[in-house]
């Protein structure tokens, strides 16, 4: 797939900020400052970056709460994410929700429910009204390899293939449900088969490659949007931090680690670009010193935004109140 | 005014909103070309089509996401639950993202959800149950539960018009049971209010759905003995018309609270709690509750019988809290 050098750069400018806004609130959520948990996509992020920077503006995303990426490339600004950490008004959701648990309508992005899988049914729903309303949008819904398991995920693939809708389903595959190994979570060897059971095709791509990841993403939106129906993408990866930033993850073999680390998708993109000579140094550098200055300003705004007060909770249970 | 069943009511709603707005649309199991487990979307599939009256899998997790995905996008579902039973295996779908939506995200998600429930139909205890009450703690839903043909129309146009998930209990023994004049025309009934079915002066009788038309056959036979019941439909469940239960509580300061689902946690705890903080001074005795008891419903004639309320029930109730 021929992908023009702006795009090229685009993808490592979202990759770069992923991880870094991810790094800056680590520290934060070590310092104390951040309450709750703190998830990170650290050497994940070509996944989500990838399936959202291959969607289109009217289009939808239903991400789960390692998709960091496809939130900045939807539009969520980092100083919106940061906000959110801290729980500010200011913050994605107002305070009412924290972290990666958040949405936008406005950006096409449904709001993240922790139950896994959830929002592949909901996903599904919203490919469904785009083919009764005769539009050429699609749906993109992500979950981990654990949320494959639930019943959502089996009961959202038949009716997406049945209807025929047009909804593409990514799966991270980073081999590990909080402490549980794949092996014992499911007895295929792949994902992807699991797609098989209902007639929907898959394709299993190298989740450390996000060039990868887009262009497969890319394909499988123009078959939806051509009316051929559903995919299922499996992007293989790793999960090089704990379940959350206060898990060790002292299950995971240290040499698998180890082993993953020269798999860095950022690492990659860089090599790749310079060895194309896609990019000079220069510009990555470039891009380097926007982000650090994009995620400081966050970080600042953040902190001088206002928090809510407490009775403010009492608001927007309802849409319309009775 | 044409004199139609609870069933019709239902069915003309339906058919009027899919006929005014072309974001309604229908699915569940076996509600199009089949026409649904209970004839009420019969004749829409060859009206409207396939993509608007929409045959599902058993799926009823995945149909109720699909309805929430939907009305993100600004469809107005309608799902149908063919028993209210089976909403158990969409409890997920609904209290976790179609109730939190709005509120966590402004996700805002206009849908209903029919639950065909209620027992006297010889059904057993996973086609009969009043399953409310596991809804009533979900802050982000609202309940509505009819009890007659005029508020089965009303209470449904309302719901699919209402920008929140509505839950729209309809009782199953009411379907071609109850008929009632519905006006010609366009209506609703608007959501978050009780209506006061039948005047009276000694004791308030709070109840919703099928348990109204039970209260009423109590109501004429105490009138013989001198005491006169007030019954309150509660029609919304949630949230609860709180001014109109205390209305008619310092009306008559007596109450009995009548519903269908087991004593423990139902709707009637939630409203003795209300008017016991609320109305203290304006009672003259103990708020008084019947119910089925905490059993699930069990099937044999004689145990259904034992198990639902009764107007017997109603009365010896209302005979004990007269003589405060």
């Amino acid at each position: 797939m021929d992908i023009s050098k702006n795009d090229l750069l685009q993808l490592y400018y979202y990759l770069k900020l992923t991880r870094r806004i991810e790094d800056r609130v680590t520290a934060l959520y070590r310092q104390g400052r951040i309450l709750g948990g703190a998830w990170t996509s650290n050497g994940m992020e070509a996944i989500s970056v990838g399936y959202a920077y291959a969607l289109e503006k009217e289009d939808v995303i239903a991400p789960y709460f390692r998709d960091m990426g496809a939130f900045l490339v939807r539009g969520i600004t980092p100083q919106r994410v940061m906000a959110q950490y801290l729980g500010k008004k200011t913050g994605i959701t107002g305070g009412k929700e924290g972290n990666v648990h958040a949405g936008d309508i406005h950006l096409g992005i449904f709001g993240f429910p922790s139950h896994l899988a959830d929002n592949y049914p909901v996903a599904v729903g919203a490919a469904l009204s785009f083919k009764i309303r005769g539009e050429r949008r699609v749906a993109a819904a992500c979950t981990g390899e654990g949320g494959t398991s639930r019943g959502d995920f089996h009961e959202a693939l038949n009716m997406a293939s049945v209807w025929k809708v047009p909804v593409v389903f990514f799966c991270n595959n980073n081999q590990y449900a909080y402490s549980t190994p794949f092996r014992i979570q499911m007895a295929v060897k792949d994902v992807a088969e699991r797609a098989k059971a209902y007639a929907i095709p898959s394709e299993i791509v190298d989740g450390n490659d996000v060039i990868a990841v887009y262009s497969a993403a890319k394909s499988a939106y123009d078959r939806a949007r051509r009316g051929e129906g559903p995919t299922f993408i499996e992007c293989k990866t790793m999960r090089m931090h704990g379940h959350s930033e206060h898990d060790a993850a002292k299950y995971v073999p240290r040499e698998l680690l180890e082993e993953w680390k020269k798999k860095d998708p950022i690492m990659n993109m860089e090599k790749y670009l310079l060895a194309s000579k896609k990019a000079m140094e220069e510009e990555l550098k470039g891009i380097d010193g926007r982000v650090t200055k994009e995620i400081d300003e966050a970080e600042a705004f953040a902190e001088k935004s206002p928090l809510p007060e407490g009775r403010e909770a009492l608001e927007g249970v309802y849409a319309t109140p009775v | 005014m044409a004199e139609v069943t609870y069933l019709e009511a239902i069915k003309q709603a339906l058919d009027e909103e899919l006929t005014r707005d072309k974001n309604v649309f229908i699915l569940g199991e076996d509600v199009g070309y089949y026409g649904g487990a209970f004839r009420v979307t019969e004749g829409f599939y060859e009206k409207y089509g396939q993509w608007r009256v929409i045959d599902t899998p058993l799926s009823e997790s995945g149909f109720t996401g699909a309805a929430i995905g939907a009305a993100l996008m600004g469809m107005r579902p309608v799902v149908e639950m063919q028993f209210a039973d089976f909403i158990s295996c969409a409890f997920d779908q609904i209290v976790s993202v179609a109730a939190k939506n709005n509120y966590r995200w402004g996700g805002k998600t206009p849908m209903v959800i029919r639950a065909p429930f209620g027992g006297f139909v010889h059904g057993g205890a996973f086609h009969s149950a009043c399953p409310e009450t596991w809804f009533f703690n979900v802050p982000g839903l609202k309940m509505v539960a009819p009890s007659d043909p005029y508020d089965a129309k009303g209470l449904l146009k309302a719901a699919i018009r209402d920008d929140d998930p509505v839950i729209y209990f309809e009782h199953k023994f009411l379907y071609r049971r109850i008929k009632g004049e519905v006006p010609e025309g366009d209506y609703v009934v608007p959501l978050g209010k009780a209506k006061v079915v039948r005047e009276g002066k000694d004791i308030s009788v709070i109840t919703y759905s099928a348990m109204v038309h039970t209260a009423l056959e109590a109501a004429q036979t105490l009138e013989g003995e001198g005491i006169s019941l007030e019954i309150v439909d509660l029609r919304t469940l949630l949230p609860l018309d709180k001014e109109g239960i205390y209305a008619s509580v310092k009306k008559t300061n007596r109450v009995i609270i009548l519903y269908e689902t087991p004593r423990t946690g139902g709707v009637g705890a939630e409203v003795a709690a209300l008017i016991s903080e609320e109305m203290f001074e304006h009672l003259d005795g103990p708020i008084l509750r019947v119910s089925a008891p905490d059993t699930p419903v069990p099937y044999s004639p004689p145990f259904e019988e034992f198990y639902l309320p009764k107007a017997e029930d109603v009365i010896q109730a209302a005979r004990k809290l007269a003589a405060y």
